[in-house]
């Protein structure tokens, strides 16, 4: 049977493909909506006969930050920051795409040959955990703009959130730590909003924000 | 090559009606998309069967050779016309199993299809016109990146109904294995579907309307082929465009029920889907800037190795 969980993990698979193949800083926060909901629901599938209250609450706290207020977030910085897309990355896309490809062949053996102290859901849980943690790792080191970099932070979390999230029932620290890591995204959103404020106006003193309207015109 | 004793050399008098059918309705496939998009262009669109007139027109009319050409002008259109009729009897259509098959014989497949694509390309070189090379260059890249994801879409799917016979694979897929397999299935067909608009030059990677210099890739390659010469292109393309999507058909709607009847009217109504499915496609989308075109022929790879490894598991 094609179980539900697995048509969620290679929609994992492809978000994270798509994430190498673009350079639209939309498209980075509407995938990145789109994994989350992905990792989300897969929590709850994956947990099936084991919805306790903490699990819920997990859940529902990693969804409402990581699909609204983070997107929310982001968008409000790409705006401020008045970027469109990722224009000169380290490396190409098509190339992204290609190592892509490659990282997800070398995450399926890592996965085939980790053995885990529980079984997990699926086979393909640790391989794509490693694919997503990989995805987001490559593209810190790939991508130059810093809203970029969040994201690829971002990935890289929800690479760990998910890993968390199978086990919850084994080791419900992991997923603790997981949501933690979150509310260190959030912070790092803040500090590049800050950081931008300064370099673009040399003052992080709202009050100025009004006068400088007809700046640098 | 070594042909499989328990896969039988030929197959039976249906592979052969599939074969004669696939001649028949090819060309309509042509008029099916330009109606789908006349319709979309709220237009009239010129007749159903253009396709079959302008094959009757080129046939009748003689054809004029450049003194730059040698017999490699003169061989392309024939060689690939051929090549590409001998790759239709290596595709299972129809719910039926191909004419002639062998272990392995989806590389002999995809072979024929480079062995066309070869031809095509060395007479347009032949001309010695430096915009006939260009688009044989663009033509040749495109391919060079679409090859791996067709072969290793075709691998995966070999690998599930364990046998390297498209004949065998094709047989194995029917509804339920959808149900036991069907992210594979779906991962596969995406590929094959993308592979299907690369290379029959379809929009997003190709326009076939266009005649104008920067967006061209395939129809520059065959400008200079006139009268009957250009016939053997034109089928030659309607055929090929019938083989891929008999690939891609055999996949969506494995119906193999007893009656051969059905059958083969449920994979003719799918091959006409294909049509509008291509038409509605080039009606909403732009082709995509030729930067991007290896982007998305990567993704096709993708699509493919993804189904590979889940294969494999």
């Amino acid at each position: 049977m094609v179980s539900v969980n697995e048509g969620l993990l290679v929609g994992l698979v492809l978000t994270n493909l798509f994430y190498l193949a673009t350079g639209r800083l939309g498209t980075y926060v509407k995938l990145f909506i789109v994994q989350t909901l992905l990792v989300s629901f897969f929590g709850l599938v994956v947990n099936q006969g084991y919805l306790s209250t903490r699990v819920i609450i997990l859940s529902v706290i990693g969804l409402v930050i990581k699909a609204f207020v983070f997107p929310a977030l982001l968008t409000k910085s790409i705006r401020t920051a008045k970027l469109k897309r990722e224009i000169q990355p380290l490396v190409g896309f098509g190339t992204s795409l290609f190592i892509g490809i490659l990282m997800f062949g070398l995450s399926s053996w890592l996965g085939s040959r980790m053995p885990m102290p529980v079984e997990a859901s699926s086979r393909l849980v640790v391989p794509v955990v490693f694919f997503t943690v990989f995805t987001g790792l490559f593209l810190i080191i790939s991508r130059s703009k810093a809203i970029t970099e969040v994201i690829s932070y971002l990935v890289l979390e929800n690479g760990i959130y998910l890993f968390g999230i199978s086990f919850v029932k084994e080791a419900p620290m992991l997923a603790e730590l997981g949501v933690l890591l979150d509310v260190t995204v959030a912070i790092f959103v803040m500090g590049i909003v800050i950081r931008h404020l300064r370099t673009e106006f040399e003052s992080l003193d709202v009050n100025k924000l009004s006068t400088l309207k007809d700046w640098g015109v | 090559m070594i042909f499989s004793m328990n896969i039988g050399f030929f197959g039976n008098f249906s592979s052969v009606l599939q074969v004669t059918l696939a001649l028949v309705f090819a060309p309509l496939l042509f008029g099916v998309i330009n109606k789908t998009k006349a319709f979309f262009g709220g237009r009239k669109g010129f007749p159903l069967l253009q396709t079959y007139f302008d094959l009757a027109k080129l046939v009748r009319k003689g054809a004029v050779y450049s003194k730059t050409t040698s017999w490699v002008f003169r061989a392309g259109p024939v060689v690939s016309l051929a090549v590409v009729l001998m790759a239709l009897f290596f595709v299972p259509m129809g719910g039926s199993r191909s004419v002639v098959a062998f272990e392995g014989d989806f590389l002999f497949l995809a072979y024929c299809l480079g062995v066309m694509r070869f031809f095509i390309v060395i007479a347009a070189l032949d001309t010695g016109s430096s915009f006939e090379g260009m688009g044989a260059s663009r033509e040749v890249q495109f391919s060079a990146l679409a090859e791996p994801a067709l072969l290793i879409a075709l691998a995966a799917l070999a690998k599930n109904a364990g046998s390297l016979s498209l004949a065998v694979t094709y047989s194995g897929i029917n509804f339920s294995s959808w149900l036991g397999s069907g992210i594979v299935l779906g991962l596969i067909s995406a590929a094959i579907f993308i592979v299907l608009l690369t290379e029959n030059a379809r929009i997003p990677v190709d326009d076939p309307n266009t005649h104008l210099e920067l967006t061209m890739i395939h129809e520059v390659m065959v400008l200079d082929h006139s009268g009957p010469d250009f016939a053997a292109i034109l089928y030659g393309s309607v055929l090929k465009l019938w083989v891929f999507g008999s690939l891609f058909v055999g996949i969506l709607l494995p119906v193999k029920s007893a009656s051969p009847v059905l059958n083969t009217l449920v994979f003719m109504t799918g091959m006409f889907g294909l049509a509008v499915l291509i038409g509605v496609i080039e009606s909403v989308m732009a082709r995509m800037r030729l930067t991007y075109v290896p982007r998305f022929l990567l993704g096709a790879t993708a699509f493919a190795v993804i189904a590979l490894i889940l294969v494999l598991r």
